[in-house]
């Protein structure tokens, strides 16, 4: 396999196989071009401008952040507004402190879950023979890019029936749901690399199916479950439609239907406070983004088709 | 709080241990089973919490709103095809069907487009810079279209002339002499629609970098030297050699993008919520599901939505066979 090429869907699981060495040839030696750097500035310029907005904002009073634009402070006289009161106030007035929770509680349950089940399923696929076993994995594929409102209007109903309608475990179960197919087919393309001798190995070892999987195949797939819990997790944690289906505002709202409804959704907040709701939600993630890229940039290319 | 701190590290690790059980249990009883039985049986048993998963999330419901799409609001009787003819027929809905069409033609374009621009210019820097730069220009990728919102509706902040301006963009607008502009409310040429791209645009041409810059770098360098030698400008190298050899990428970043396009909900959602003409299918079904109550004429949206989404499943399939083919 020499091409780079990721399929839709396709998890970067191998290391570019045909990486570029860098600067295989005089030319590319000498230092970029002025015009290159210059373009590239620009570019990390616009990136960075509306970020850097937001995150000056949430620490501007009241009266400063929506009298004066936020560029106003880089003139140091107009140093003396800054606080933290922003924060105090998302976090407490606008309930995050408690949404923030909700968002924990929605997101690792329905991280860690998915990913077991996938993984005996994936095992299964990958690694036994059973009729069938192909026409079901190429449904499972297919799935994979279907919108989630499909299953909206009826699942309501169906809570609505069971008396579970804005419970965490009716979030849970949904994006246990449409997790699982990509779940399936991530892990099964990443063990279908994985040397089939340990496999045989182990059989002639006496091993079960379920002490290899267990012992070996388990251990092996670190970095793919680890792409997945990350996709997974950010998913969920960044989610809106699902959450407001589901929980809509009120005491189970997670963070992103919290700073809708009680930030933005709201007539007069300050533009301060709804900068430093907006930070809040992006901890978490920046986090995980800084702490895990390798991973996560597998994880979010391979999972960007999900529905 | 504590209570819900302690149920969530609860249900994770019962999650998690309760589905190790039934597993060993299923794959006890499976040994249990007299000879072959029992291993023809495993691999079934293996697979039937997920498959039970998808079949009572994804497709009992799928099948189930195809059927909703065809009764009344209240899903308690038959209307034919009603739902549907009311829809397209509505005017507003029309609107919804276009602005969606603007955001499917422009968004993926732009997206392989600057994200094709981002990765050369990128990949030219050192690679310090080029990390750095590419950090800066992914990390979108990692928020919400929630936290997103609250960036950019800054940027496009509005306050009437002879006020002082809060958005950026208005700031530079009436610096340079003009009128401030109430952005997300311009109809004319869908500039708001557009300008909700922008802010799309900003959260995912990290992704579109990304793989084609990866792309890139996969081009074997003997044939940009071949073409160098050759006497080739670099505009043709790009054009005629690196280009077609990262076509397929192309293909998959306008692809996964349209996806995305096609359901987009939460930046419309968020940044004006329909209104102005920027609505969009999804938004469109989430008020009619929660505004009208219309169960039927939502359950119809997302069965157009699904047979505009049926096309890509067919290049979804038929690219995983190519990959297979290849493994």
């Amino acid at each position: 396999m020499t091409s780079t090429v990721q399929p839709a869907g396709t998890v970067a699981t191998e290391p570019t196989p045909t990486k570029r060495a860098r600067k295989p040839s005089t030319g590319e030696a000498a230092p970029a071009h002025w015009s290159i750097k210059a373009a590239a500035i620009i570019i990390c310029f616009f990136w960075i401008v509306p970020a850097l907005g937001s995150v000056i904002t949430s620490f501007r009073n009241e009266i400063d952040a929506n009298n004066s634009g936020w560029w106003t402070v880089l003139n140091p006289a107009n140093w003396g507004g800054f606080t933290l009161s922003n924060y105090r106030d998302a976090i407490v007035n606008a309930d995050l402190g408690q949404a923030f929770i909700n968002s924990m509680a929605i997101a690792l349950p329905a991280t860690f879950i998915p990913l077991l089940i996938a993984s005996f399923a994936a095992y299964a696929f990958t690694f036994m023979q059973f009729p069938g076993r192909n026409i079901m994995f190429l449904v499972i594929v297919s799935l994979l890019v279907v919108p989630n409102f499909v299953a909206m209007v009826p699942l309501l109903q169906l809570y609505g029936r069971l008396g579970i309608g804005g419970t965490f475990p009716s979030v849970w179960l949904f994006h246990i749901g449409f997790g699982m197919s990509l779940a399936i087919y991530l892990l099964r393309n990443y063990m279908a690399t994985l040397p089939r001798e340990i496999m045989e190995s182990a059989s002639i070892d006496g091993a079960s199916h379920y002490q290899t999987f267990y012992r070996l195949i388990l251990p092996m797939s670190t970095p793919v479950l680890a792409a997945f819990a990350i996709f997974q997790f950010l998913w969920v944690w960044n989610d809106l439609l699902v959450a407001l289906v589901f929980l809509g505002p009120g005491e189970n709202a997670p963070l992103t239907v919290a700073v809708k409804n009680n930030l933005i959704g709201q007539q007069g907040q300050g533009w301060n406070v709804v900068a430093a709701g907006g930070i809040i939600t992006m901890i978490v993630p920046i986090i995980v983004f800084l702490a895990m890229q390798r991973y996560f940039v597998r994880g979010l290319t391979a999972g960007s088709v999900k529905g | 709080m504590v209570i819900k701190i302690l149920n969530t590290i609860l249900t994770v690790v019962a999650g998690i241990g309760v589905a190790l059980v039934v597993y060993w249990i299923l794959n006890k009883l499976a040994e249990l089973l007299p000879g072959r039985w029992g291993d023809r049986l495993k691999p079934y048993l293996y697979i039937l919490p997920a498959v039970a998963a998808i079949a009572l999330y994804v497709v009992y419901p799928g099948i189930q709103t195809i059927v909703y799409s065809f009764a009344n609001a209240q899903s308690t009787q038959f209307v034919g095809l009603q739902n549907y003819s009311k829809l397209l027929t509505s005017a507003g809905f029309q609107q919804t069907l276009i602005t969606t069409l603007v955001w499917i033609i422009v968004a993926p374009l732009a997206a392989v487009l600057i994200g094709l621009l981002v990765a050369t210019v990128v990949d030219k820097l050192k690679p310090g810079n080029e990390k750095a730069a590419k950090t800066i220009i992914f990390f979108p990728m990692a928020i919400s279209a929630v936290g997103a919102g609250t960036v950019w509706r800054l940027v496009y902040a509005y306050a009437p002339a002879g006020q002082p301006q809060v958005g950026i963009q208005n700031a530079v607008v009436t610096a340079l002499g003009f009128d401030p502009v109430a952005w997300l409310s311009v109809r004319t040429f869908y500039l708001n629609t557009l300008l909700l791209i922008v802010m799309f645009l900003w959260l995912q041409v990290g992704f579109s970098m990304v793989l084609l810059s990866s792309a890139i770098k996969g081009v074997p360098t003997e044939t940009v030297e071949a073409g160098r030698v050759d006497g080739a400008s670099e505009r043709q190298i790009f054009r005629r050699i690196v280009f077609p050899q990262i076509m397929p990428t192309v293909v998959t970043v306008y692809v996964t993008v349209l996806i995305g396009v096609m359901k987009l909900f939460d930046v419309v959602y968020v940044m004006t919520n329909g209104n102005f003409n920027t609505n969009v299918l999804a938004v469109e079904f989430f008020n009619q599901l929660f505004t009208n109550f219309n169960n039927g004429a939502a359950a119809a949206i997302v069965v157009l939505l699904m047979l505009a989404v049926i096309p890509v499943m067919i290049f979804q399939v038929r690219q995983f066979r190519l990959e297979e083919a290849t493994r």
